[in-house]
């Protein structure tokens, strides 16, 4: 009689023992996948960009229709050496963050005031819905005309678009507060205040995070268009001139950075997130 | 006034109601589902509410809570104002840590003292800095008791409070309930659907059906209550109240 080792490292009991060597219970088949190791998102990104640097060397992809990444490397380190690079990023970013702390804390004000006041819900929540419905970039004609082509116009136009998802979410975690804390803070005779600052508030934090996670990334979106009208700087600048001269590799180098900056807010925003909501993590102990 | 004021031996019937109802009414889309409920509680009494789902028992807790405006409704209630309400969901603030979820709404100097006091007192001494989502049901609803108690209420009213707890911590919580509410005597209304619960903790257990009071019995059985010979009869009256046969 032979001892089954089993790969789940359980006894084999008596019972098991009586039937032939090699039976084992059958396991049901497993109905969800198992969840990828650490870092295996990365795995269609590296593939691609595997496959491409393969079609440019062996010659499918000429440099006129796309650069190579090797290429594009090399160039991205050529501008970041000489400069060009750092002024133009400075420049976007510059634009994308002061509209979207702009929008952020606006859409904050107007989402607690819509939240927490009926008389803020009936100005302010049509208003926004209707903003919503209407494309950030319909609003540049009625924006250049107010407010120029100049830097005010462009941060304008980020900050209402970031407004958008900020109002949003954090309005609909205010107003879809769970009724049994409302009990519970009644039943214990909290004043007004105090359930703004230890119920309501952290009760939309949530919902915050969420639009933040939106905004973060719709401020670039934004910026894109916005580069192309009258500028002389910024990511979008750079990459609309390297177009005229048939520039892939700089193109490239743009459409890389927009990632690697739509890809750092969103960590930096998740990173944040967590640390603000770490009572969420379900640990028992 | 303070709850403790209330000795032990104090006469029932005699001192003036701690909670009292006269011909309360309440209903639902026009349906009633409070008929006419008059009711007195003495002091430091500890009640028993059981009947069928559905038949008005949270509705008449609702009710003397003050959680029910915008029901519709008569009747008059007078309820101490110091009450404290734990319901069948621990109902803690996710955001806010045991100890911080104890002296929810609780004030003076002196609130994180007398938190750390009733953690203590529920058996959660230390981990006063633990996260809801990190305890056990049963925790989350001692650390509900030891909020509810460290108000020290005149009127403690909990609807079905261990409802959702696994049999064993449920007896654990019995014992732990009982316990506490020796130090302040508070009034007590305890909701339950466990006719065993009812009669092992309660001076009085009520049956309710379909709005009214049907049955009010008096619990006159010794600690430990499942021990005493007469227990089996007052099970099986209150059984037959509910329309239940024991006959397995
Ligand atoms: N907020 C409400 N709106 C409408 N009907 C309700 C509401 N609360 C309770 N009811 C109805 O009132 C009846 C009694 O409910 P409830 O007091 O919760 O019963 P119990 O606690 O005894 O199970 C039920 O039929 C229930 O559907
Ligand atoms: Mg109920």
């Amino acid at each position: 009689m032979s001892l089954i080792t089993y790969a789940t490292g359980f006894q084999p009991s008596a019972e098991t023992e009586r039937h032939p060597v090699g039976t084992q219970a059958a396991r049901p088949p497993q109905l969800a996948p198992s969840r990828l190791p650490r870092g295996g998102i990365l795995f269609g990104p590296v593939a691609l960009v595997a496959i491409w640097e393969l079609a440019s060397r062996i010659g499918w992809l000429s440099p006129k229709f796309l650069a190579a990444p090797s290429t594009a490397v090399l160039t991205g380190i050529e501008l970041l050496s000489n400069g060009t690079l750092a002024d133009h990023f400075l420049a976007s970013a510059q634009r994308a963050y002061l509209g979207l702390g702009i929008g952020v804390a606006l859409g904050l004000g107007m989402a607690l005031a819509a939240g927490l006041s009926r008389i803020g819900e009936a100005s302010l929540d049509g208003l926004v819905q209707i903003k919503r419905a209407v494309p950030t970039l319909a609003l540049i004609p009625l924006a250049i005309l107010w407010l120029g082509i100049g830097e005010a116009m462009k941060v304008a136009l980020i900050a209402s678009s970031v407004l958008v998802p900020i109002y949003i979410n954090t309005h609909a975690a205010l107003t879809g507060i769970d009724i049994r804390h409302v009990e519970l803070a009644r039943s214990v005779g909290l004043s007004r205040g105090a359930f703004l600052r230890e119920v309501a508030l952290p009760g939309a934090l949530p919902g915050f995070f969420t639009g933040l996670r939106l905004a973060v990334t719709t401020c670039w979106t934004a910026l894109v268009v916005l580069e192309q009208i009258n500028t002389t700087e910024g990511i979008g600048y750079l990459m609309n001139r390297a177009r005229d001269y048939g520039q892939t590799d700089v193109i490239v180098v743009g459409l890389a950075i927009y990632a690697i900056l739509g890809l750092g807010s969103d960590f930096a925003v998740r990173f944040w997130e967590r640390r603000a909501l770490s009572y969420r993590k379900a640990l028992a102990s | 006034m303070n709850a403790s004021a209330h000795p032990l031996h104090l006469p029932r019937g005699h001192a003036p109601a701690a909670v009292s109802l006269r011909e309360v009414t309440r209903r639902f889309s026009g349906r009633t589902v409070l008929n006419e409920v008059s009711l007195d509680f003495a002091p430091g009494e500890f009640v028993a509410l059981i009947g069928k789902s559905g038949s008005g028992k949270s509705t008449l807790l609702r009710a003397l809570a003050g959680l029910d405006d915008g029901v519709d409704g008569e009747g008059r209630i007078s309820v101490p104002q110091d009450r404290s309400v734990l319901f069948q969901d621990s109902r803690l603030l996710p955001w806010k840590n045991a100890l911080q979820n104890v002296v929810f709404g609780l004030r003076g100097a002196d609130a994180d003292e007398r938190g750390r006091a009733a953690l203590a007192d529920v058996g959660l001494g230390g981990r006063e800095d633990a996260w809801p989502n990190a305890l056990s049901g049963g925790e989350q609803q001692r650390v509900a008791l030891a909020r509810s108690l460290v108000r020290q209420p005149r009127l403690l009213l909990a609807d079905e409070p261990f409802g959702a707890l696994d049999a064993l911590t449920r007896i654990r919580m019995h014992e732990l309930l009982f316990r506490l509410i020796r130090q302040h005597r508070p009034t007590v209304l305890l909701v339950t659907h466990d006719v065993d619960e009812a009669i092992k903790l309660a001076d009085r257990v009520l049956v309710m059906e379909a709005g009214r009071i049907v049955v009010d019995r008096p619990v006159a059985l010794a600690h430990p209550r499942l021990k005493d010979p007469h227990f089996e009869a007052l099970r099986g009256d209150l059984l037959a109240a509910l329309g239940v046969s024991d006959a397995v």
